[in-house]
């Protein structure tokens, strides 16, 4: 089934105003209980729902410059958007599944058997396993949220847009009678977009207008990463320069930026 | 050899005394060993004994399961040849194709048991299976296809004379020897389907160009051609592990008109399979990989491993040569030319397999991300021979007890020197 008129959760992250801080990673690890090693200085075994890149044009001085481009999980839609995203369709357990309602992609942990196909899958990176048991430093382990379960040494984690956040918002609508109605913008916001100082995050639904990234998404300047892979992400990027744009997706030499995206506009 | 021991070996042939014997399994009997205690110790530790990583969720032992099953091909192909096509003259080698099937299917399931994060879960595979998924259809025909391995495996087994003196073992096995085309279609289709589906596991990944192929319907065109290497690669495996075994043994096992039967249709195989191999890949570098933004090279470049030789390794040294070897009588009459060719296919498929698995991780897909190397930690690599060290040890306890080469005994008349 094409998402068309349903919900489509989406986010749209202004890189132009994106400073790099990392609150967005830090309120993100609170709010879900990522767990964390000792020395976190591999990248490559570390756990994450959402990681700040810095990108530069590799210029030298003093024409150098760099953005910060925070990446979660992109929630993908797949090949024209019937939600065959790249991991979903390949977990041989169907412990991730792609919700029709809302364009969630979620991990279903207990039954996530670690095979890790939905990593190989993944160009994002977005998805993460846990190669040690978590190990909570003092008393942290009475901090954890009660929202949002802890993961198991040997299965997938990743980026669930705080879904837990959006279970919370439907109870208090089905308790206050608005159960038909859809959820104000303000109602349902993940964690790191609640946390981001600059305002670079926007959080809403794709498919209704009503909400700030539906105009967003369409701004002049918004691309999404690597959209040639049909992988049909629900994360845009806004960036007024064209380097940064050009390095959210890979082109041949004698293609110009953004020049695919414009043909497929054409196209529909 | 000793006397409690000789009931147990096949009538009219000669055996290597029992304590030679005995060093020689226990030799790999030890790697055996040091590689379960790996395995043990990665069931109990958990995944951080390896040297995978988040760029790296398929590594080496991914390899390894899809080297195995393409090399184990020769099982099912020389199976489909030998029943189904009618060459009766591959019966002289179809039980030790069988053995190696066996061996080879046996240790991919116990890889993949080692693999996965939660070992206690892997059923959920079967329980909660998604059939979208081409991990699934591995799962499911990989399972169906080794029980009917092990039934072609059971009549030779009780072929063994104490087990025939049991009059009901003695039927039982002949009544099966009987039956066994019907298996041998069952693993020929079974086998076409868990081999393209390990070449769909890769080919169906749209998110990584460096591995998405198109297709036809939901398989896309790797699936054809992993099966297609299999059948064309297996049978070479079966060639090179008896001339291995002759070679250990000293003595000459299965005719070589038989072997050279088997090179030939192999080469033929070998060949149709390269061509459309070399299709595949100029299709993909010329149409599929631009339309998501890559040049070839890009794929084969700025790394410290992964340059161009690796196709032309793949391609024309380990797949038209020996292709061209095995089709022509006189490659396959000079039996160093034969051999070479054998290796290279071998080597070749193993080529195959690992850049299906381990180029595809290591190739970035963004421009501000940088290739990733991996190197694999002892425990892999110590997990990744038990397949060698249980393959040996099954082959020699089958050659010394069971009449696995039915020309063994018109080849060696006891008498002359053997061991």
């Amino acid at each position: 089934m094409t998402q068309t008129n349903a919900t489509k959760y989406g986010m749209v992250i202004d890189l132009d105003k994106c400073t790099g801080c990392g609150a967005c990673m830090v309120a993100c690890y609170s709010e879900n209980n990522v767990p964390f090693k000792k020395d976190e200085s591999n990248k490559l075994d570390s756990i994450n729902w959402i990681r700040v890149f810095k990108i530069s044009n590799r210029k030298p001085y003093p024409d150098t410059e760099v953005c910060y481009l925070p990446m979660p999980c992109m929630h993908c839609g797949g090949i024209g958007d019937h939600g065959h995203s790249p991991c979903v369709s390949v977990c041989p357990a169907t412990a991730t599944d792609y919700d029709h309602s809302t364009g969630i992609v979620s991990q279903i942990y207990t039954r996530c058997f670690g095979c890790r196909y939905c990593m190989a899958a993944c160009p994002y990176h977005a998805r993460k396993f846990n190669w040690w048991d978590p190990v909570w430093p003092g008393d942290m382990e009475k901090y954890l949220s009660p929202n949002v379960s802890a993961r198991m040494r040997g299965v997938v984690e990743k980026c669930s847009f705080c879904f837990h956040r959006y279970q919370l918002a439907k109870d208090r609508a089905y308790h206050e009678g608005r159960h038909q109605e859809p959820l104000g913008e303000n109602e349902y916001q993940p964690a790191c977009v609640e946390s981001c100082p600059a305002g670079a995050m926007t959080f809403g639904d794709l498919n209704n207008p009503k909400h700030a990234v539906y105009t967003l998404k369409k701004n002049p300047h918004a691309f999404r990463l690597l959209e040639r892979l049909q992988t049909n992400p629900k994360v845009y990027y806004i960036s007024s320069r064209e380097w940064v744009r050009r390095a959210g997706d890979n082109y041949l030499s004698h293609e110009e930026t953004g020049s695919i995206k414009r043909a497929a506009a054409n196209h529909h | 050899m000793k006397a409690t021991e000789a009931p147990l070996i096949p009538p009219g042939v000669k055996r290597c005394p029992t304590w030679q014997f005995v060093v020689w399994i226990g030799l790999a009997a030890a790697v055996l060993a040091w590689g379960v205690y790996a395995m043990i110790l990665i069931w109990w530790k958990g995944l951080n004994q390896t040297n995978m990583n988040d760029a790296y969720g398929f590594a080496l032992w991914i390899w390894a399961d899809l080297a195995v099953i393409a090399l184990g091909g020769g099982a099912f192909f020389t199976g489909f040849l030998t029943y189904i096509m009618g060459q009766k003259k591959l019966k002289a080698i179809i039980n030790y194709a069988v053995i190696i099937g066996f061996i080879c299917y046996s240790m991919a399931q116990l890889i993949l048991a080692i693999d996965i994060g939660q070992p206690l879960r892997g059923w959920f595979i079967f329980w909660h299976a998604n059939v979208h998924s081409m991990l699934t259809e591995v799962a499911f025909c990989l399972s169906c296809y080794f029980a009917v391995l092990v039934i072609e495996f059971i009549p030779l087994i009780l072929e063994n004379p104490k087990l025939q003196a049991k009059p009901f073992l003695h039927h039982l096995s002949h009544n099966m020897h009987e039956v066994m085309a019907v298996f041998a279609a069952t693993g020929v289709f079974l086998s076409f389907f868990h081999q393209g589906s390990l070449g769909g596991v890769s080919g169906v990944l749209f998110g990584r160009p460096f591995a998405f192929r198109e297709g036809i319907f939901i398989w896309p065109w790797t699936f054809f051609l992993f099966t297609w290497s299999a059948a064309a690669c297996g049978p070479c495996f079966t060639i090179l592990v008896t001339w291995l075994t002759e070679k250990i043994t000293r003595k000459k096992l299965v005719k070589q008109d038989v072997l050279q039967l088997l090179a030939k249709i192999s080469g033929w195989m070998l060949l149709t399979y390269i061509i459309a191999k070399t299709a595949d890949t100029l299709y993909w570098a010329m149409v599929t990989a631009p339309s998501k933004g890559f040049a070839m090279m890009d794929f084969y470049s700025n790394n410290p491993l992964y340059g161009i030789w690796i196709l032309i390794a793949e391609i024309v040294v380990c797949g038209f040569l020996p292709a061209l070897i095995l089709i022509t009588k006189k490659g396959r009459e000079n039996s160093f030319f034969m051999m070479l060719a054998v290796v290279l296919a071998v080597i070749g498929v193993c080529i195959n397999r690992w850049v299906m698995v381990l180029q595809v991780m290591a190739v970035p897909l963004f421009t501000f991300k940088d290739w990733v190397m991996y190197t694999p930690s002892w425990q892999e690599v110590a997990t990744t021979i038990i397949p060698v060290a249980f393959g040996i040890i099954v082959l020699s306890l089958a050659y010394r007890y069971l009449p696995v080469f039915p020309q063994e005994k018109e080849l060696n008349p006891v008498g002359g020197s053997a061991k």
